[in-house]
């Protein structure tokens, strides 16, 4: 059955199909999810979306914290005795196929009462009754048919269930005035000097003002309150003019109805809060569903496993002290900084420190927290707290403080200034040249400038092509975090890049081969042995290797740190170090070579070299006509050569940098001046992500663990990481472009309202006429500007 | 005249109601998540199977 795939998750299934039900399956665990959901006619899974699926993992144990009931309870959105109520990620949810299973669960148990997906946010929201069902076993469900949800320390700390609706409600209530206040001023601009008119418009122009009050009150409130916050730490916002023009309008409109001089401009001024809060709603809702304030706590487990006198017990991360045992599962991550008293260690740390493969630690040396455990089971005495350990320690850093960037003015803002000021001015001239000719209208004329060059049309421009450039950005697997983030990319000048996962790959690696050629049999000996093996190195091996039929070892030891021997058809092998292999000392590439030898015969070694991405050499190319670059390692130099040929010439490179050490760096840079944009990928660099004028995180699934950063690349998307930033800036020429258009609209309507001419239906005419072409400008713009994006 | 009085608060009313509507439906969560229910009313209406009878569904002609 060579070359099918995996009825269930699509894999390729090699030569090593298992058939169930005529179907191949690429595994066990694929197989008997398929007949999970067979046995409860749940087949309509595979017929909406093919090989939707993805196979279980061994999740044994790793779920029994929560039968904690302090645990549970904290995750818990809702708890009765009959009922439950939870909000778990779940990170392989994907397609139609997916919502649709996890819609039905109640048809795979009984126990679980309703849920219900948010595929944005892939989240799946269950009901159950904990009679029937217990949050463990919910969880053990998921698992088991291939949706093992994420469950972090980051929902352990509580997380802000509050969602934030305000926005919705008031641009509503600003819709629904705008709608009914249009209707009811069209019969005074028509019908002017009817009867009927002139004994009901007093009914009609309260009605108006009743309707306009929440719109004053509650939908505008934002800009007034930021108008406010901008005066009184003397700053001139673009909503100190938008707040003003509002405030003329609503009083200079209740003054002309109370004496009845005129109708007032109810209709505009209603307009004018619905457009802007359109604005803004088109601005935020882009990507509330990504993650962008990710730290360690997303990454940690909540609960880990204590001894207490050879007891095992669960307890929450948090209440793990100093002094206290720990078990630390295979694969698991460690919690705290803390001594090795049981067992060998071999620790990836490649997500904390860039560095690429994995340490042995003997017992009585210190372990840091954030590293993953391949070998077996250790068992750890706990240095300090989880909140004080080596890498947690990181967070405490100025940069992670809210408003570190608060400094940061956007292009708006910057020329909210100068417009503020030209209309003020202008405002002023007018009214005391009307003192002079016509001293009754001078107010008239006052108020009628304020409320024409109100900047509607300006301060829609920014959120209208950034909000679009979002959109597009995130079509294209680029997700920008907010409208601020991208202007900030528009702006940088240096470029600073993290080795590993940013610029090489976690995901393949370059394998060559020097020596004696290996048989068919050796060859698949070797192969079915570093199946066996949970090593990285071999793993790595395993996946580049020649595909070969399973067949039973026959002897398998690992030796931790050194390599692994064993034997199969025949064969017996030892692979791993130089110096396990073939004896005498450890070559300098240790830990990229691995070595093979086949009854006692030494045969040669596999090399293996980090994968730079596709595409990175031409796309530094292009980047450095513009950028400075620099590449930050927390990996040691063993890939300096390679990263040279790949880099411009002259590139500086600093190798072995502490997480610590790489937000200095930023600063540092920062400091001097320069507009520094950070791409990384991993904890080590999220202080420097943080620090950075602009922080871009490199990562192969969106919706796994990034670091809290501004914007997140897909991993596909890295060679055109230069075509983004260039959009970035051609959107902010659009803008520029569509400030002065609207300046032309407000010259126009100026000209209205310096002559003392401005009648309430010229301002309802331009005022939507200049925020409609605006937004019609600034979309087609931004799209054709970012035509090029493939 | 005061038809007119008649007409607005009706025509008020209405509109009230929807506005109702609105609010409602955003404190129901109805705009939180705008992606999956476009999914969702795609699905095949519950594949009522008595249990042993075959499946008739043939999405092709249910289509359209």
């Amino acid at each position: 059955m060579e070359g099918s795939s995996c009825f269930h998750c699509g894999d390729p299934c090699g030569n090593q199909a298992v058939q169930y039900d005529e179907k191949d399956f690429c595994c066990a665990g694929c197989k008997t999810v398929y007949q999970i959901l067979h046995d409860h006619q749940l087949d309509y899974y595979y017929e909406l979306e093919g090989a939707a699926g993805s196979s279980p993992r061994a999740i044994e144990g790793k779920f029994d914290f929560l039968d904690d009931p302090d645990i549970a309870g904290r995750l818990l959105d809702f708890q009765d005795t009959s009922h439950q109520v939870i909000t778990l990620n779940i990170p392989h949810i994907h397609c139609s196929s997916c919502i649709w299973i996890l819609e039905n669960l109640h048809k795979l148990n009984p126990g679980v009462l309703s849920s219900q997906v948010d595929f944005p946010r892939k989240e799946a929201r269950v009901h159950f009754n904990p009679e029937k069902i217990g949050l463990k076993h919910l969880v053990q469900l998921l698992a088991a048919i291939g949706y093992e949800p994420s469950i972090t320390l980051e929902h352990y700390s509580g997380r802000d269930q509050k969602k934030d609706r305000r926005l919705i409600y008031q641009l509503g209530i600003a819709g629904f005035a705008f709608g009914n206040i249009m209707f009811l001023s069209f019969p005074e601009y028509f019908e002017t000097g009817e009867y009927w008119i002139e004994q009901y418009k007093g009914f009609f122009r309260w009605l108006m003002f009743a309707l306009s009050l929440p719109v004053v009150i509650y939908s505008a409130s934002g800009y007034m309150k930021a108008a406010y916050k901008g005066l009184r730490s003397r700053i001139l916002n673009i909503d100190v003019p938008i707040a003003l023009g509002i405030a003329v309008l609503f009083i200079r409109s209740t003054v002309e109805i109370a004496f009845d001089w005129g109708s007032g401009f109810f209709d505009s001024l209603t307009g004018l809060v619905f457009f802007l809060l359109l604005g803004k709603y088109f601005q935020q809702r882009t990507y509330s569903y990504l993650s962008f304030e990710r730290d360690y706590r997303s990454y940690f487990p909540i609960a880990v496993t204590r001894l207490i006198s050879g007891r095992e017990e669960n307890v929450p991360v948090y209440e793990v002290e100093t002094g206290d045992r720990l078990l630390i599962r295979s694969q698991s991550l460690i919690p705290a900084d803390a001594i090795l008293i049981r067992g060998s260690a071999e620790i990836d740390y490649s997500f904390v420190t860039g560095e690429a493969r994995p340490v042995v630690k003997a017992s009585g040396e210190k372990i840091y927290a954030g590293g993953k455990q391949l070998g077996g089971p250790i068992e750890v005495e706990v240095l300090k707290p989880v909140s004080q350990s080596y890498l947690t320690e990181l967070w405490s850093d100025s940069a992670f403080s809210k408003g570190h960037r608060s400094a940061f003015r956007n292009l708006t803002d910057r020329i909210g200034k100068r417009f503020t000021l030209a209309v003020i001015t202008i405002a002023a001239v007018a009214a005391a040249t009307w003192l002079w000719i016509d001293p009754s209208r001078s107010l008239d004329v006052l108020t009628a400038v304020l409320i024409i060059a109100c900047p509607c049309a300006i301060a829609l421009a920014a959120p209208f092509t950034l909000g679009n450039l979002l959109r597009i950005f995130g079509r294209k697997g680029f997700y920008v975090k907010d409208t601020d983030a991208l202007e900030r990319m528009a702006q940088a000048d240096t470029l600073i890049f993290d080795k590993t996962g940013t610029i090489s790959t976690a995901q393949q690696n370059s394998i060559t081969y020097n020596g004696i050629e290996l048989s068919e049999e050796e060859a698949g000996a070797l192969k079915n042995l570093l199946r066996a093996s949970g090593h990285p190195l071999s793993q790595a091996l395993y996946r580049e290797l020649e595909p070969f039929r399973i067949v039973p070892l026959d002897h398998f030891e690992e030796h931790l740190g050194m390599g692994l021997e064993g034997s199969a058809m025949g064969q017996s092998l030892r692979v791993g170090s130089r110096r396990f292999v073939k004896g005498g000392s450890n070559s300098e590439g240790e830990g990229t070579e691995v070595h093979v030898s086949a009854n006692d015969d030494y045969k040669g070694c596999f090399v293996i070299r980090n994968k730079y991405r596709d595409g990175a050499g031409p796309l530094f190319e292009r980047l450095r006509e513009r950028y400075s670059l620099a590449v930050l390692s927390g990996d040691n130099n063993a890939e300096q050569e390679a990263l040279e040929s790949l880099l411009p010439p002259l590139t500086p490179m600093y190798f072995n940098q502490s997480p610590r050490e790489k937000l200095h760096f930023v600063r540092e840079l920062q400091q001097e001046g320069k507009q520094v944009a950070m791409v990384g990928d991993g904890l080590n660099d999220a202080g420097a992500l943080a620090q950075s004028h602009v922080g871009i995180a490199i990562s192969e699934d969106a919706h796994l663990f990034t670091p809290a950063c501004d914007a997140i690349l897909d991993h596909r998307q890295f060679p055109q990481l230069d075509r983004f930033l260039q959009v970035s800036r051609k959107g902010m020429q659009v803008i520029r472009v569509s400030f002065a258009l609207s300046l032309l609209y407000n010259l126009a309507g100026l000209y209205f309202a310096v002559t003392g001419q401005l009648e309430p239906v010229i301002a309802a005419i331009l005022m939507p006429l200049s925020s409609i072409s605006i937004v019609a400008f600034t979309t087609a713009a931004s799209n054709w500007v970012s035509r090029k994006l493939e | 005249m005061s038809v007119i009085y008649m007409l607005l608060a009706i025509s008020l009313l209405v509109a009230l109601v929807f506005f109702a509507a609105f609010v409602f439906s955003v404190r129901n969560g109805q705009f939180d998540d705008a992606y999956t229910p476009s999914v969702r009313m795609l699905f095949e209406d519950e594949v009522v199977k008595d249990k042993g009878e075959v499946p008739s569904a043939e999405p092709s002609e249910q289509s359209n």
